[in-house]
């Protein structure tokens, strides 16, 4: 019986296998996209966040040789001989807020004790890489711009501003 | 006084009503007690019968059951202040301040439910130390280990997920710190950082998300997995007592067997362990 019905079928499969493939086949494809549009509406697309971009005042607000922390947005605009430069002032261990300790003229992370110099290079601790320095440039109006997202080479002469 | 108020019980329980809701009836005979778990849909993932020995305190110094304790404990506190508390960035904090001075009995709800979270994550490591030094971890109950070290990871993300809803400096801090901890993953870290917080930092999509994880994701998967905790108890031959394992675990462990423990010992699944017929 079973026989006579695989030859009218033509093919090794019954009737009842050929419909459990094609359900399991089209909850499987179901699944698939269930999967992908979940992921996609756990990603957000529009992004409430404070722009990358921050302006960071008239240049002479910083005097020659000073490391000034701006404490909202994460960075430090230093004023040095060669100009200026901003760096992260997260930590790239852990992404604590660091502080710039004048007394011993290096930056300190309070967290897990990483220490950097003034140009972002790491003294010690467990920070894995040194501070990345961030964009900088003056805007039409004069004033300094740090763009928080776009990483710069250190020490470049593209990543220093010169008033 | 006292027979009167046993007489208006067992009254009750002869009504049509309690026997159409308790169906394994009244009475102590051993059937009828067995039945009473048995039919039960919340005892019945429990033994119908236990060893009195097991039930002692220095069997298993009752962890396990406190636990549970504390998980229904943070359950029934952690609704009570969802009432109060909205998971937004300008209301967190403030919403946390009032429960602890303006709401009535807020301070109590709030510091039950904070120390029996630190109960709980203290309970659920001196229960899996207990259980693996007993030596309880062991065939037949191998799964149900794994599936405690799930809930052991359940309950570290309840309390990770619940430590950034006060909004203060230490929660911010600390799930920052947390959360870049998770970027450390090879190749996705940084995808699952993003999608962790729905953003580049610690903002309102994070507190958001850790909220709903926190009170509802990851609660329900708790619940989940300890029904099957509490079920394979059962399943594996009951809460472990070395004294009456089969046979044939303690000769392929080769520990000498004592001669009489005065315990006959059932196979929880089958008739044989691991190829092995068991009496």
């Amino acid at each position: 019986m079973a026989d006579e019905k695989k030859g009218d079928l033509g093919n090794d499969l019954s009737r009842r296998q050929f419909f459990t493939k094609l359900g399991l086949g089209s909850l499987s494809i179901a699944a698939v996209g269930t999967a992908a549009f979940s992921y996609q509406y756990l990603e957000p697309n529009v992004l409430y966040e404070p722009s990358p971009v921050v302006n960071a005042g008239k240049p002479d607000r910083y005097p020659l040789d000073s490391v000034t922390l701006d404490l909202n947005n994460g960075i430090y605009i230093i004023h040095s001989p060669e100009g200026y430069f901003s760096i992260s002032a997260v930590c790239t261990h852990l992404g604590c807020l660091t502080a710039w300790k004048p007394e011993q003229n290096m930056i300190a992370c309070p967290c897990h004790g990483s220490k950097f110099q003034q140009n972002g290079t790491k003294i010690e601790g467990p920070a894995p890489k040194p501070l990345p320095w961030k964009r900088i440039w003056l805007n039409d109006d004069g004033d300094l711009l740090v763009d928080r997202s776009t990483d710069v080479p250190p020490l470049a002469r593209d990543s220093f501003v010169r008033v | 006084m006292a027979k009167r108020v046993d007489q208006y019980v067992n009254d009750l329980q002869q009504t049509r009503i309690w026997r159409s809701i308790f169906r394994s009836g009244t009475g102590t005979s051993t059937l009828q007690r067995a039945l009473a778990i048995q039919q039960n849909v919340f005892l019945h993932l429990f033994s119908t019968k236990v060893r009195t020995r097991m039930l002692s305190f220095r069997a298993t110094w009752y962890l396990g059951t406190l636990t549970l304790g504390t998980f229904l404990i943070l359950v029934s506190t952690g609704i009570p202040l969802m009432l109060y508390y909205h998971p937004s960035v300008p209301q967190a904090y403030a919403d946390t301040k009032d429960l602890q001075f303006v709401v009535s009995s807020g301070m109590f709800l709030r510091n039950l439910h904070r120390w029996s979270a630190h109960a709980m994550v203290f309970l659920v490591f001196a229960h899996m130390f207990k259980v693996f030094y007993r030596g309880a971890y062991r065939a037949p109950r191998e799964f149900n280990w794994v599936i405690g070290v799930i809930l052991l990871l359940i309950t570290l993300l309840l309390s990770y997920t619940g430590y950034l809803l006060p909004w203060d400096q230490l929660a911010y801090w600390a799930i920052t710190v947390g959360s870049n901890i998770a970027s450390a993953v090879p190749l996705l870290g940084n995808k699952i950082h993003f999608l962790l917080l729905g953003g580049n930092a610690v903002n309102a999509n994070a507190l958001l998300r850790f909220y709903v994880l926190h009170c509802m994701i990851l609660p329900l998967i708790a619940i989940f997995f300890l029904a099957i905790h509490f079920w394979r108890i059962r399943k594996d031959g009951g809460l472990y007592s070395h004294a009456s394992e089969p046979m044939t675990l303690r000769t392929q462990l080769e520990i000498p067997s004592s001669p009489n423990t005065g315990e006959n010992w059932r196979a929880p699944i089958g008739g044989t362990f691991k190829g092995k017929e068991v009496r």
